[in-house]
């Protein structure tokens, strides 16, 4: 158990897909008060890797994310995608939503089509992408229901075709299946690192979920309570293709799970005694 | 937002409970019989209710326990309306009284919901603009709107212009204020989803902005029918040659109470036409809203 060590976070990633290089993002509120949520943070993610990013609820994981979309800007530091900084929003990216994110007034087939027929391709082109995508994530029978016909692991897997039609080779996912009962949601992971095996889309995935990080990732991100930075990086050795299902029993498994949560648990309990303070 | 219906209090009759041997289709069968039952039901009452109080109005006026003279009676009413189809009134053909009204009333609601839809999500969608013209917004949203009556018909004339106008300002604060809330309400995550997907703004704002302001506005458009009529009625009260207002100030003139309750019965009939052809072309509209799952006990 001791031989897993953090590795150093400015390890050199040859040729990376994101870089965050000493971010900060301060969020000033109209009566001019400053809150920091990211400070000093530095991230990178080769092409084709599978990152996952723990850490205290309310420490700054969205945040992050909204900076690589290009949805907000850092207030200082540089964010490159790719090789290039974030000018806006870049169509390389997909980001999956941890609510749910679908136009209820769309039906299935309309939803997935969105992106596609927004990026100025043809009707006929949107759907035929639209129903193979569906096919993947197994919804062929649901094309014409509205998405409050559906279970929420259904929905999920409209949300995940909606975002994999525009082929994104940057994929950026919010817990996007916490809100997911535990067998939905090993399945939605099995589709995932399926989808993403097949794709070999750069991937951050935020979660609050330790064990659902290790089982994923090539590489976990521990952040620290709120101002976040980089606490520590493990990179995770495990055997591909995994079998989420099973892997929860191998011993290695459960070596990394133990000692990142030991790393986890401080930053989790200054959160708590943060807000308890505040209360 | 429009159909509340009210579910009948639970009085001591047991839960159907599963009984061995009732397949899906007879309890299907047995679902919809009990729903049809319990909408008679609902028809009977205010058919009884409906009549109960026209006869009711019929014996007081006939027994003189309320005078007719001020109160009318339903046959007198009723009389009034026939010989008003037929003969026309004194003002002309009550058909076209009844247009007159009604083209005022249409040209302002289209207008006016169509400005208001319009202004309010083009402010909805611009922090900057809602900032500067809100206080403005608000200052005029404060004077009754009746009170413009008057200033409209110096301005504009006995003609259609005055109370189209009038009808204009009746509607249009109304779209509005729900347009522009609609759009401050659309879901941010949403918004962001869509960008992401690659919407530009314009598609932003048809996309997803617009669908989800909608219930909003036809809420508002349930009501802003019958201002509309308000607004043309008030208008022809205060100075007209035709319309339903004209008739109404006409009997008011001459003590004639039937006359007035027969336009008021026209305006009733004409207003809720117009809210059963709204409420259809919203449930069209609003397809993808979950339905209520008919649950009989
Ligand atoms: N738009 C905003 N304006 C002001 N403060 C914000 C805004 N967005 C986030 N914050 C603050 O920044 C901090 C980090 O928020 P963020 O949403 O990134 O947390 P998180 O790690 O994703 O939390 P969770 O795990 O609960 O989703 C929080 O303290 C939050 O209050
Ligand atoms: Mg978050």
């Amino acid at each position: 158990m001791s031989s897993i060590q953090p590795i150093r976070n400015d390890l050199a990633v040859a040729d990376p897909a994101i870089e965050l290089i000493n971010v900060t993002r301060r969020f000033v509120s109209p009566t001019g008060k400053t809150l920091t949520a990211l400070s000093d943070f530095t991230m990178t993610v080769g092409r084709g890797e599978f990152v996952a990013v723990v850490g205290p609820t309310g420490c700054g994981k969205s945040t992050t994310l909204n900076l690589v979309t290009g949805l907000a800007k850092p207030s200082a530091g540089e964010v490159r995608l790719m090789g290039g900084p974030v000018k806006g929003i870049d169509p390389r990216v997909g980001f999956s939503f941890q609510k749910d994110a679908l136009f209820p007034w769309k039906n299935v087939i309309d939803n997935v089509m969105a992106g596609p027929l927004f990026r100025g391709r043809s009707k006929a082109e949107a759907e035929r992408a639209a129903k193979d995508w569906l096919a993947r994530v197994g919804l062929s029978k649901f094309l014409h229901h509205y998405p409050h016909q559906l279970s929420g692991g259904m929905r999920k897997r409209v949300a995940l075709a909606q975002t994999f039609i525009n082929e994104p080779e940057i994929l950026l996912m919010d817990e996007p299946f916490s809100a997911l009962d535990v067998q939905t949601r090993t399945v939605m992971h099995e589709e995932l690192l399926k989808l993403w095996a097949e794709r070999q889309a750069s991937v951050v995935f935020v979660t609050h979920d330790l064990e659902e990080a290790v089982a994923l990732a090539d590489k976990v991100y521990v952040l620290t309570a709120g101002p976040a930075t980089v606490k520590s990086v493990y990179r995770i050795e495990l055997p591909r293709p995994r079998v989420v299902s099973e892997i929860r029993y191998d011993q290695n498994f459960i070596d990394y799970c133990k000692t990142i949560w030991e790393d986890l648990r401080q930053e989790v309990e200054t959160s708590y005694r943060r807000a308890s303070q505040a209360a | 937002m429009a159909n509340i219906t009210m579910d009948s209090p639970v009085t001591g009759v047991a839960p159907a409970t599963f009984r061995p041997g009732t397949s899906d289709k007879e309890i299907e069968a047995a679902a919809l019989k009990a729903i049809k039952r319990r909408k008679q039901l609902v028809l009977f009452w205010q058919l009884v209710i409906l009549f109960g109080a026209l006869g009711l109005w019929q014996v007081a006026s006939d027994q003189a326990w309320i005078d007719p003279f001020f109160y009318a009676s339903p046959s007198a009413v009723a009389e009034r309306l026939y010989d008003w189809a037929v003969n026309g009134t004194t003002e002309g053909s009550l058909w076209y009284n009844l247009g007159v009204t009604m083209e005022e009333a249409l040209i302002g609601f289209f207008t006016g919901s169509i400005a208001g839809v319009v202004v309010g999500i083009g402010l909805g969608r611009n922090q900057f603009l809602s900032d500067i013209f809100s206080v403005y917004i608000k200052a005029i949203n404060s004077i009754p709107r009746v009170v413009l009556a008057p200033i409209f018909i110096m301005i504009m004339g006995l003609g259609l212009a005055s109370k189209v106008a009038l009808a204009f300002v009746m509607v249009f604060f109304v779209v509005f204020a729900n347009a522009f809330q609609g759009v401050r309400e659309a879901d941010r995550d949403m918004i962001a989803n869509a960008r992401i997907l690659g919407a530009s703004d314009w598609q932003v704002t048809r996309a997803v902005v617009v669908p989800s302001a909608m219930s909003w506005i036809f809420a508002s458009l349930h009501v802003s029918f019958g201002f509309a009529i308000i607004g043309a009625i008030v208008g022809e009260f205060v100075g007209a040659r035709f319309g339903i207002g004209q008739l109404i100030s006409i009997a008011k003139g001459t003590f004639d109470a039937a006359g007035m309750f027969a336009a008021i019965v026209l305006v009733m009939v004409v207003t809720l036409a117009a809210e059963w052809i709204m409420t259809a072309i919203e449930n069209r509209l609003a397809k993808w809203r979950p339905q209520q799952s008919l649950d009989t006990h």
